[in-house]
């Protein structure tokens, strides 16, 4: 097959977060291509740089053997790499044949020739065998389809290069099927695909080849019939990561400590179908699931961000109602939310005024507390936690990802909580970081906290948790003892248990 | 694994106290006192006798204590705005507010005094009733824009239109005159040698002080400011906090109602504090706290309202004619927040090195 796109040695930093180090691509033609790695691998930063979104510190890319350097989507778009993302990046408000059109409508006397645009974006939506009428705007179609026709504009403009990032997270299975049967109908057409996703068993069904990156650098291109599930996921994952921190197989801790935390048939209209968990003392459950399968919506029904309509919670035994965060930290409760920058750190503020922000809300404005103590506290987490940063007084933002993490984690220690929820703790940080907040995560169940570690990771699930829940569509799917495989865990996650 | 991080340095050692001079540029309170100095001095070379103050009859006489004294109101405003803006509100409505409190302690006076009464009475009640008209507007502009969720300049434009009209109807569209000399003693009355409206902004401005130094309210103030959502969930009060905020902001609009309508002995409900909002919005600004939140400095908006308040009477001693008035304070608005920033000095710096460089 000859090679269409060839990126080589890109290297990319976002302040003191490397992005990337010397990662590698190659893209052929009718080919699909399944980009993997872990969150915080680089997949993002990659199609950033093809896509023009970022501009690479180092490395090339070539476009049918020639260098090219998009300066922004337009120009990579131009170039013939288009791009599908996650979260459709089309206008809602629009017709399907205006966003099909829009930016290159057909002029006819200088003015837009409509007849045109119709019949070319029935003629596009044919070729994907999809019968719309292009007239409705976008936002009333379901999501699939809305990606289909992001798809279809994709075609419209003669990409050579088709870049899907994680098309089928919001899709059903019968979805799923209908867009791989497009995407190899594309490929029959020469086209080369990039195929980003999560989940394992589509890369097995669909992709051609494999490329594995790690930590930002290049781990090496399979073919999918060389390599098995479980020696993509070490691929993927490390063996050094394997090794670093947690249980050995099968032995969970068995924790027999009291339920600090039960949630009974909880519940919310739209976010979260009827749960049953129990958090006990000492014990660190695992959360798994996909994006949108309910992780971070268990979460904030804990913490009183949102408010549950059935179900109880249960704290200590006894019923709670939390309205608002307060009531949660004032009985113990303590959240790391997903969103480090948005809902964690508060940027503009310092190191030690994030760390004590929390506790100093659960005293209430009246009592505050002495700067001295103060000090002292954010020195012993700042030491406790091995945060990097200047001094105490630094400001918070000039930290990197993973020390921001810190910090939050710090917050909430410092209110010394008896449920600790920590919501992809992990994501985005580099991996040294990781390892010191896993292992400090099991060094605060052992000393009798309750922990909710939600992750998306597999293999951290399995590595930490004493206990294994695992979420699907908005439903708890089952549980599973510690030290159970990951495959097992995966089989849950993806609906095959 | 193989990439290394750098192995983490010792502590570095104390880096050297930068000199006095380094730290007084550093300071941000630096450059809005620099541009009132600037401006009381340049009074002062154009007209001898500017700068000079006099003990007469027991008082303190002079154009410094005279822009004080006049800057009271707008003072006791931008107190009450900048803490607004710190948890990215505003309220525009600070003007109209103040004409509703002024216009409700000349009604109180008006009705107390009608049958002859006397005494300090009507003083307290005046004061009572205005002070609570305008915190109960701060309440209704907090609760549009903390229960409702509308976006603050609107929430408040609502008050800002309508509080005329309030005021109007309180007034019965007349300018009430207020006969009643303990009241006018809040205007213009003199404590220890100095004008009594002095020792309120005092007043208001230490106990301001103390309460977000000595409370952790100054650290919830900032957080909601910098980051709403995370304040939230970290447990902080921010819907509560912003709300009392707001009651603040009215009741010092509040305050200054009375200061100015005690000053003039009468209250005008359309003209009492008119655009008094840009003038507060401006001295926050020059004072050196951010519009869009979270760095505030109550000592910078003190600075920024005796800057406005200089410009004004600057203008007034120079005997600019009154139609290029507005023109002429703008212009040197533009110039004070020109020096004040950092970017526009940076390049003003450039400007300076370049050609210096070429010939090198």
């Amino acid at each position: 097959m000859s090679v269409v796109l060839h990126a080589e040695g890109l290297h990319k930093r976002f302040g003191a977060t490397r992005a990337l180090e010397g990662a590698s691509l190659t893209l052929r033609a009718g080919e699909i291509h399944a980009l993997m790695g872990q969150n915080g691998a680089g997949k993002s930063t990659v199609i950033k740089l093809l896509t023009g979104v970022e501009r690479p510190d180092a490395g090339t890319v070539a476009l049918d053997g020639r260098a090219i350097a998009p300066a922004n989507p337009l120009d990579a778009q131009r170039e013939g790499i288009s791009t599908v993302y996650q979260e459709v990046n089309l206008c809602p408000n629009l017709s399907v044949a205006e966003n099909l059109y829009a930016g290159r409508y057909p002029r006819r006397f200088g003015l837009v020739d409509w007849k045109q645009v119709r019949a070319g974006a029935r003629a596009l939506l044919q070729e994907l065998n999809l019968d719309l009428d292009v007239d409705r705007p976008l936002s009333a179609h379901p999501v699939a389809i809305q990606q289909m026709v992001a798809i279809a504009r994709a075609l419209g403009v003669s990409a050579r290069v088709l870049i899907l990032d994680e098309p089928t997270s919001s899709l059903d299975e019968g979805e799923v099927r209908e867009l791989f049967a497009v995407m190899r109908r594309l490929r029959g057409r020469g086209m080369a695909i990039l195929f980003v996703t999560h989940f394992l068993d589509q890369v097995y069904a669909v992709a051609d080849r494999i490329t594995v990156l790690r930590n930002g650098g290049f781990v090496g291109e399979y073919l999918p019939s060389e390599l098995p599930q479980a020696a993509l996921v070490k691929a993927m994952v490390g063996r050094e990561v394997e090794l670093a921190v947690g249980r050995e197989a099968g032995a969970s801790a068995a924790s027999e400590g009291p339920v600090v935390v039960e949630a009974r048939g909880l519940g919310r209209r739209g976010s979260l179908q009827p749960i049953d968990l129990q958090l006990r003392a000492g014990e660190v459950l695992g959360l798994g699931g996909l994006l949108g399968s309910g992780r971070t919506e268990l979460a904030r029904l804990l913490f009183g961000l949102d408010r549950a309509d059935t179900g109880e919670l249960v704290i200590d035994g006894a019923k709670a109602e939390l309205h608002h965060p307060a009531d949660a930290v004032a009985r113990g409760l303590a959240l790391c939310p997903e969103e480090r920058k948005t809902e964690g750190i508060v940027a503009g503020l310092s190191v030690r005024e994030n760390i004590v922000l929390a506790l100093q809300a659960r005293r209430g404005w009246r009592r505050s507390l002495p700067r001295a103590k103060q000090d002292e506290m954010a020195a012993r987490y700042v030491a406790l936690l091995g945060i990097k940063a200047a001094g105490i007084e630094a400001p918070v933002d000039a930290l990197s990802g993973g020390n921001q993490q810190k910090v939050v984690l710090a917050r909430w220690l410092a209110t010394q909580p008896r449920l600790l929820v920590l919501d992809e703790p992990t994501r985005g940080i580099d991996i040294a970081a990781k390892q010191e907040i896993m292992a400090e995560v099991v060094r605060l169940a052992r000393q009798g906290m309750a922990v909710l570690f939600i992750s998306a990771e597999i293999d951290e699930l399995t590595r930490l948790g004493d206990r294994i829940a695992v979420l699907r569509e908005r439903h708890k799917a089952g549980e599973l003892p510690g030290g159970s495989d990951g495959n097992q865990v995966l089989a849950l996650i993806a609906g095959q248990g | 694994m193989a990439r290394g991080r750098t192995p983490v340095a010792a502590p570095a050692a104390e880096p050297p106290r930068p000199s006095l001079a380094k730290r007084a540029f550093a300071h941000p309170l630096f450059w809005p006192l620099l541009a009132l100095a600037l401006l009381l001095l340049g009074n002062g070379a154009f007209n001898p006798g500017f700068l000079s103050l006099e003990w007469r009859d027991g008082r303190l006489y002079g154009n410094l204590v005279d822009i004080a004294n006049r800057a009271a109101p707008l003072i006791l405003v931008s107190l009450g705005m900048t803490l607004v803006i710190a948890v990215r509100g505003l309220d525009i409505s600070v003007g109209a507010v103040l004409a509703i409190a002024a216009t409700v302690a000349a009604w109180t006076i008006t009705r107390m005094t009608a049958g002859g009464g006397d005494g300090l009475a009507p003083l307290f009640a005046a004061v009572a009733a205005a002070l609570g008209a305008a915190a109960l507007c701060g309440l209704w502009n907090g609760l549009l824009v903390v229960k409702v969720g509308m976006q603050p300049i609107i929430a408040t434009l609502i008050l800002m239109v309508a509080g005329r009209g309030i005021a109007q109807l309180v007034s019965d569209g007349q300018i009430l005159t207020i006969y009643y000399a303990p009241y006018a003693f809040l205007g213009s009355g003199f404590v220890l040698g100095l004008p009594f409206a002095l020792f309120v902004v005092l007043a208001v401005f230490v106990a301001l002080a103390l309460l977000l130094d000595r409370t952790a309210l100054g650290l919830f103030v900032r957080a909601i400011g910098h980051n709403p959502v995370a304040a939230h969930v970290a447990g902080v009060r921010a819907k509560a906090i912003t709300l009392a905020l707001y009651v603040f902001c009215g009741f010092c609009a509040g305050l200054a109602g009375l200061l100015v309508s005690a000053n003039v002995a009468s209250a005008d409900a359309n003209n009492a504090g008119q655009l008094l909002e840009l003038d507060a919005i401006l001295a926050v600004a020059l004072g050196g706290t951010v519009l869009a939140g979270g760095r505030f400095s109550l000592a910078g908006s003190l600075v920024g309202a005796l800057i406005i308040q200089a410009l004004t009477t600057t203008i007034y001693a120079v005997g600019v004619p009154p139609q290029v008035n507005l023109v002429v304070k703008a212009l040197l608005v533009l110039a004070v927040l020109l020096l004040q920033s950092p970017e526009f000095r940076g390049q003003l710096k450039a400007l300076v090195q370049r050609p210096a460089r070429r010939h090198a």
